[in-house]
C-alpha cells in the first residue's frame, strides 16, 4: 500500500508539471484558436534567459544574494516573454487574422523554429543550469501510518505546489476580472468580442505573454530538474497527450489530462512495466491519446465539435 | 421625451461589396437620421446583411464611403466602430455561450473599462469600484429589457427568444449612439415579437439610440420605423416612408413577382 501510494503520488507530481505546459496550449488555443507549436520553443527560450540572466546579474551589477538574483533574472525573463508576444502579435498574428486554423499552424512552426535559432544564438547553446535553491533530498513522511514511510521527492513536491498555485491564480484572474472577461469573450467569438469593442489585438499580447510566463515557470522547473538544454523543446511533446485527453479548450482539462497522464505513466510502468519488458513510460501517453482521438476526438472536458450541415 | 429626428448621423455612399464574382451590394446610397429607426427590407439574399456588415465594419467595400458624424471612412473595422459609438446585434445570435447572462452584458462595457490589468489582478480600489458602477449600470439595462430571473444563467440553456434579448442587452451595454439589428425578431412567436417591437421602441424613445434594423416581418417593419430602405439583389429599389415603400410599384414586384 505504501508503495503504491509513493508511486501514485509521483505520477500526480509528474503530471502537475504537464498540465502546466499544457496551459500554455490550452491558453492560446482558447483565445485565438491557433494550436501553439511554438509552445516549447517558448519553454527553452524563457528557461535559457532565466539561467543565463541569473549568471550574469552578479556579475554585471555586483549582487552576490542568489535570491535577489534569481528575482532579478525572473523579472527580466518574464518581460522577455512579454517582448515575445508582442512581436508575434505584431509581426505574425495581426497580418493573420480570420486565416485557416492550418495557416497559423504553419505560422506557429515557423516562430518555433526562429525563437529555437534565436535563443540560442543569443542566449548560447551550452548546457546551463538553474538554481533556485529547490531542495534536491527527500523526504520520509506518515512513518507512523505505513511501514517504512513514503518518500517523497521534495523537489517534485515544491515545484508541483508551484505550478498548482499558478494554475489557480490563472484560473482566477479568467473567472473575476474583466480582462478575463474579455479573454473569455475572444475565445468564444473573435467577431463579437470586436463588435463590443474588445480590443482583439490587446487580448493576444496578454494571451501570449500569459502563455509566456507558464513556458518561464515551466522552463524553471524542468530546467532545474535536469538542466536547461535543448531537449527542453520535448518537454512540450509530453504535453500534447495531456491536450488531447484533456481537450484544447479547457483549462480543467489540462490539469485533469496531465494529472491522468502523470498518473498512467507511472503505474503502468511500474504495474506494467515488468510484464512487457519496460519503457512503457516513454509510449504510455501517446498510445492513451490515440485511443482518445479515436473515440472521444474532442477530449474529456472539450467542446464537442457539432457541424451544421 | 419627445423624439426629435435630428441631423444625419450616417451617410453611405455609393457603397458597392462583392465576394469573388458575386456583386452583394451595388452602388448603394442612404442616410440615417439621429434618433430615427431606419428598417432596411428585402427579400432572402438581397445584400440586408451585408449592408449592416459594412456600417459595423466586419466586411470592407471595393467602393464607396461611410460618413460617420461628418467623418469619411474608405472603410469601418469592428473595433473602430464600436469605439465609434456603433454597437449591433447579430442575425445567428454571437453571444458568448460559456458565459453567464450577466457577464455577457459586462463584456459590453469593455470600451468604457479603464483599470489595468495589474490593478484588476491586485484588485485594487480603482478595478472594484469601477467593477461595480459598471455593475450597476448593466443591472439597470437588464431590468429595462425584463431579465432578472436569468441573469446567472449561461446563455447556451436559454431559449432562443431569451437569447435574442440578452444580445440585445450586451449591445445597449455600449450605450451606443447607433444601435445595428440583425433581425432581431427572426424565429420569434408573436408574443415574443411584440415584446421586442416594444424594447426596441423604448430604447428609441427613452434612450435617443438610432436605430438601423433589418426585419422580414413587414408588418413589424411598418409599424416601428421611420424610414424603410428596400434592397433587391443589392441594388437599391425604393427609400421613402413606409407609406411610400408600400405603395412603390418595384417594391411590390420585388416582393410578389412581377407580372409579365
Amino acid at each position: 500500500m505504501g508503495f503504491f501510494l509513493e508511486v501514485l503520488i509521483g505520477g500526480l507530481m509528474t503530471g502537475m508539471l504537464y498540465s502546466l505546459v499544457a496551459l500554455g496550449f490550452v491558453l492560446i488555443f482558447k483565445a485565438s484558436g491557433v494550436f501553439n507549436f511554438a509552445q516549447g520553443a517558448m519553454v527553452l527560450f524563457a528557461a535559457l534567459a532565466m539561467a543565463r540572466f541569473s549568471e550574469w546579474i552578479p556579475g554585471w551589477l555586483g549582487i552576490a544574494n542568489p535570491v535577489v538574483a534569481n528575482i532579478l533574472a525572473f523579472i527580466i525573463a518574464a518581460f522577455i516573454m512579454f517582448l515575445v508576444a508582442w512581436l508575434i502579435e505584431r509581426l505574425v498574428l495581426r497580418h493573420l487574422v480570420n486565416q485557416e486554423g492550418a495557416t497559423l499552424l504553419m505560422a506557429t512552426l515557423g516562430i518555433a523554429y526562429f525563437i529555437d535559432g534565436l535563443g540560442q544564438t543569443v542566449f548560447g547553446s551550452d548546457i546551463y543550469k538553474i538554481d533556485v535553491g529547490m531542495p534536491k533530498e527527500p523526504v520520509m513522511v506518515l512513518q507512523d501510518v505505513f511501514a517504512g514511510g513514503l518518500l517523497i521527492n521534495k523537489e517534485d513536491f515544491i515545484a508541483a505546489l508551484v505550478a498548482a498555485l499558478l494554475v489557480a491564480a490563472l484560473a482566477l484572474f479568467f473567472q473575476k476580472t474583466s480582462t478575463g472577461r474579455a479573454l473569455r469573450a475572444v475565445a468564444d467569438d473573435h467577431q463579437a468580442a470586436q463588435s463590443i469593442g474588445i480590443p482583439l489585438n490587446r487580448i493576444w499580447v496578454i494571451v501570449w505573454t500569459v502563455a509566456g510566463i507558464v513556458a518561464l515557470v515551466a522552463g524553471i522547473i524542468w530546467g532545474s530538474k535536469m538542466g536547461v538544454q535543448f531537449s527542453l523543446v520535448t518537454v512540450a511533446l509530453r504535453a500534447l497527450p495531456v491536450v488531447i485527453l484533456g481537450g484544447l479548450t479547457s483549462v480543467p482539462g489540462a490539469i485533469i489530462g496531465g494529472l491522468i497522464i502523470g498518473v498512467g505513466e507511472k503505474m503502468s510502468e511500474v504495474y506494467l512495466g515488468p510484464l512487457v519488458g519496460g519503457g512503457i513510460e516513454i509510449w504510455f501517453a501517446y498510445m492513451l491519446a490515440l485511443v482518445f482521438l479515436l473515440f472521444r476526438p474532442q477530449g474529456l472536458f472539450g467542446e464537442k465539435i457539432i457541424d451544421r450541415v | 421625451m419627445a423624439r426629435q429626428i435630428g441631423e444625419v448621423i450616417l451617410d453611405l455612399q455609393n457603397v458597392s461589396l462583392s465576394f469573388g464574382g458575386v456583386n452583394a451590394l451595388i452602388d448603394i446610397s442612404f442616410d440615417v437620421r439621429e434618433h430615427e429607426v431606419r428598417a432596411i427590407i428585402g427579400p432572402n439574399g438581397a445584400g440586408k446583411s451585408s449592408m449592416l456588415n459594412v456600417i459595423n465594419g466586419v466586411y470592407r467595400p471595393q467602393a464607396g464611403e461611410i460618413i460617420l458624424r461628418g467623418e469619411h471612412f474608405r472603410q469601418m473595422n469592428p473595433y473602430k466602430a464600436a469605439s465609434a459609438g456603433i454597437a449591433r446585434t447579430f442575425q445567428n445570435i454571437a453571444l458568448f455561450k460559456g458565459m453567464s447572462v450577466l457577464d455577457n452584458i459586462m463584456t459590453g462595457r469593455s470600451l468604457k473599462m479603464k483599470a489595468n490589468i495589474f490593478q484588476q489582478a491586485f484588485r485594487t480600489g480603482v478595478a472594484k469600484r469601477e467593477e461595480l458602477e459598471h455593475r450597476a449600470k448593466v443591472e439597470e439595462i437588464i431590468d429595462f429589457l425584463e431579465i432578472q430571473h436569468i441573469r446567472k444563467t449561461p446563455v447556451g440553456r436559454l431559449p432562443y427568444g431569451l437569447q435574442k434579448r440578452v444580445d440585445l442587452a450586451r449591445a445597449l451595454a455600449m450605450e451606443p449612439q447607433i444601435l445595428l439589428l440583425d433581425e432581431p425578431m427572426a424565429g420569434m412567436n408573436i408574443e415574443e415579437k411584440q415584446d421586442m417591437s416594444r424594447f426596441i421602441l423604448d430604447v428609441n424613445d427613452q434612450m435617443g439610440t438610432t436605430i438601423v434594423l433589418i426585419e422580414h416581418d413587414m408588418g413589424v417593419v411598418m409599424d416601428i420605423s421611420d424610414r424603410v430602405v428596400v434592397l433587391d439583389y443589392g441594388k437599391k429599389i425604393g427609400d421613402g416612408s413606409p407609406d411610400e415603400v408600400r405603395g412603390n410599384p418595384e417594391v411590390i414586384s420585388a416582393y410578389l413577382g412581377a407580372s409579365h
